[in-house]
């Protein structure tokens, strides 16, 4: 009988529980040094990316160009949002701002100086762009970038908001 | 029971779960994700370079997370195997364990954590736990932590715990607590224009004293205060931190305290940025254990004042934090030429000037105690005193430039001083200039060929090098690489190598694999200041790793 006991409580157990990751709430810091927690980002229920880079990672650099080429047709075609977070840390977070401006992007960029919102979205290495929903949850993650990917990256977008 | 009587049950069970399904909200829902990296190596004996093999034959680093979020709820741990550590981390990882688990609960101003934890105050030089795989750290704490927000603009954070060393915690035990406000945020100063935040924290260990011979201070306390401005663009951070007397083996049981200020001043508008920092340190070594070495057990985080290369041979000498002291300064100017100007071009031209430049600080030595024993505080030295011993000096100039639509390239110059004597305790001066193209040139969207052409010269260390790379990447899936690093000015003749390496990968979503075969030169890894030494190895490695 015990036996069954378990089989209906971990029946119980896995109906609420859903494999897949929804955005975690924790802290940011914008440009100007603000905290910011992750639960107050949206963007009225279109979706979201948000990609994780750093200063010194070049593939990171070409791929936030490549977003930042594309932002405007983008967005007035899916609405979508784009958020860059830097996981440099204090050695290199004050380059973050002026890094920004000359590249001239035009996306949000926090900061994410003790990579807790990186380990919050189980981010192994960087590039890793994540792609959210109108609800909040995580429905594409992409790792690395090579010139080019910015093309599944669009598809993908189009595919959410269809 | 009856068989009838299991499928009741049975068929009751799956109702009940068909119904949960249906019936929970999404936010009801409990939501399990994690991630998981293996790398590993075969290593091979190579006279040439001076590598070893090793009796494992193959060496394996791994580690998986896992993170169970229901609402305000979330629990996780990692498991980590090191079966044996790869070359070039400590052998003291030799094993398994889960290392880190937790359980967090949070609500909009209440954070309350119990289990592992990571954290940082201000800028880490008062507390910073933090990982690193790539350079085998983690001081992680396991204790207890809070974190509170009772109004809008102040935020308040107390902690205490053990840290990591290794599978095992350090003896001392570790307490902080750090306060922010935000003078805007808390006093509404909305038509201000100017933005004002302040903080301190406040961080003490305690160890107990068995040393026969000398008093030691069981409980060391640190304090340290920060002010973030700005202002139309401009930008000033910085922060101080004093430390009581703290014997340790850093500091060969010095017993003077320890002070440290950091400052970063930029200014940046709609095309250009501009940043100037400087740092001064003396006597900043802080662990939960005085015998610790190399990166075990820090509480503090003293970030380098020198630029993070990208490129290889740009990285060949790179700065690692003296914890002792230091004084540091640094430039960095970013400009990008508009389009359709004479320098800017069809697509515009991004400039970046870097240099930083870090010296020892001014001391003199005091008279000895006695015959045998040092005076307690070693020596004297003022604050913001700036010696005449150069540690290191950078200046690079690298340029982003468009050519086409389908051609891209970085150039880059650079001048590296490395003081070899005083970083690693052995030679002297090293001085390279190195010059960088990397080129890209795409075929088609999805296809391109990068190729990278790197060249170091020096009179010093193991003399010039050349480094090529070409990589072919086809979007979204495949890349496949070949380096050769090519050190053809070595002053002895046999030791002319080449350190190739081929590597290959493909990517899924967030699964990703890749191999390689090849030889890796010596060399030291840095990440934030903080440094590991990597020996020679030739062989096989592989890495994948996988989001869920």
């Amino acid at each position: 009988m015990k036996r069954h006991i378990f089989f209906v409580i971990a029946a119980i157990g896995l109906s609420i529980v859903a494999f897949g990751q929804r955005l975690p709430n924790v802290e940011l810091k914008t440009l100007q040094g603000k905290i910011l927690s992750t639960s107050s980002i949206e963007n009225n229920g279109k979706p979201i990316l948000i990609s994780f880079w750093a200063t010194f990672c070049k593939p990171c650099i070409k791929e936030l160009n490549a977003l930042n080429d594309n932002y405007p047709d983008w967005k007035k075609e899916t609405g979508v949002r784009i958020i860059a977070v830097s996981t440099d840390d204090s050695r290199s977070m004050a380059r973050v701002a002026p890094f920004v401006a000359s590249n001239g992007w035009t996306f949000d960029v926090y900061c994410d100086p003790n990579s807790d919102f990186k380990r919050a979205m189980n981010v192994v290495n960087i590039p890793h762009m994540f792609l959210i929903d109108g609800k909040g949850n995580i429905v594409w993650q992409h790792n690395s970038y090579v010139d080019g990917d910015e093309v599944v990256i669009y598809q993908k977008i189009k595919e959410l908001i269809k | 029971m009856t068989w009838i009587q299991k499928t009741k049950i049975l068929v009751a069970a799956l109702a009940l779960m068909f119904w949960n399904m249906a019936s929970a909200q999404e936010d009801e829902k409990g939501y399990v994700s994690g991630n998981f990296q293996v790398d590993g190596q075969t290593y091979r004996k190579d006279s040439l370079t001076g590598a070893e093999d090793v009796p494992e034959q193959m060496l394996i680093n791994a580690f998986g997370n896992l993170r169970y979020t229901y609402g305000k709820l979330t629990a996780g741990l990692r498991f980590e195997a090191y079966l044996n550590t790869l070359q070039g981390i400590s052998k003291n990882y030799d094993g398994t364990g889960i290392p880190y688990k937790y359980f967090t609960y949070r609500n909009e101003e209440l954070e309350f954590t119990v289990g592992n934890f990571y954290e940082q105050f201000g800028t880490g030089v008062s507390l910073r736990a933090y990982e690193d795989k790539m350079l085998g750290i983690d001081n992680a704490f396991e204790g207890v932590l809070t974190r509170y927000n009772p109004v809008q603009g102040i935020f308040l954070k107390g902690l205490v715990g053990k840290q990591r060393n290794y599978f095992s915690l350090g003896p001392g035990i570790v307490r902080g607590i750090d306060g922010e406000m935000n003078l805007n945020e808390t006093f509404r100063l909305d038509s201000l224009t100017t933005q004002i935040i302040i903080g301190g924290s406040f961080v003490s260990k305690y160890q107990p004293d068995r040393n026969p011979t000398l008093i030691l201070p069981e409980n060391v306390s640190l304090a340290a205060s920060r002010l973030n401005l700005q202002h139309n663009g401009f930008s000033l951070q910085t922060e101080y931190a004093y430390k009581i007397n703290d014997p340790s083996a850093d500091n060969l049981n010095n017993y003077q305290p320890g002070q440290v200020l950091i400052s970063d001043l930029s200014y940046n508008t709609s095309h250009y940025g501009v940043l100037v920092g400087f740092k001064w340190i003396n006597n900043m070594s802080f662990r939960s254990d005085r015998a610790a070495q190399e990166n075990q057990l820090l509480i503090n985080y003293l970030p380098s004042i020198t630029r993070n290369h990208v490129y290889s041979l740009a990285a060949m000498y790179p700065y690692a934090t003296q914890l002792n002291g230091e004084a540091g300064v640094k430039g960095e100017i970013f400009y990008r030429f508009q389009r359709e100007t004479f320098l800017g071009g069809k697509y515009g031209t991004l400039v970046t000037i870097s240099y930083s430049r870090v010296n020892n600080i001014d001391t003199t030595n005091l008279p000895m105690w006695d015959s045998v024993h040092p005076h307690p505080d070693h020596y004297k030295t003022k604050f913001l005193s700036v010696g005449d011993t150069r540690y290191f000096e950078d200046f690079a100039i690298e340029i982003q430039k468009k050519i086409s639509p389908n051609l891209n390239s970085t150039w880059q110059l650079q001048y590296t001083a490395y003081n070899k004597k005083v970083l690693e305790g052995k030679d002297g001066m090293i001085e390279a200039l190195i010059a960088i193209a990397d080129i890209t040139y795409k075929f088609r969207p999805q296809h391109s060929l990068r190729t990278e052409f790197q060249y170091l010269n020096t009179k010093q260390d193991h003399g010039d090098w050349f480094s090529g790379t070409l990589e072919y990447t086809v979007s979204p899936h495949f890349f496949v690489a070949i380096v050769d690093q090519y050190n053809f000015g070595n002053p002895e003749a046999d030791r002319q190598l080449h350190y190739y390496m081929v590597r290959g990968g493909y990517t899924r979503g967030a699964n990703r694999i890749q191999v390689g075969y090849g030889r890796q030169r010596m060399g030291v890894i840095c990440i934030g200041g903080v440094c590991r030494i990597v020996p020679a190895s030739t062989g096989f490695n592989f890495s994948i790793s996988s989001t869920f």
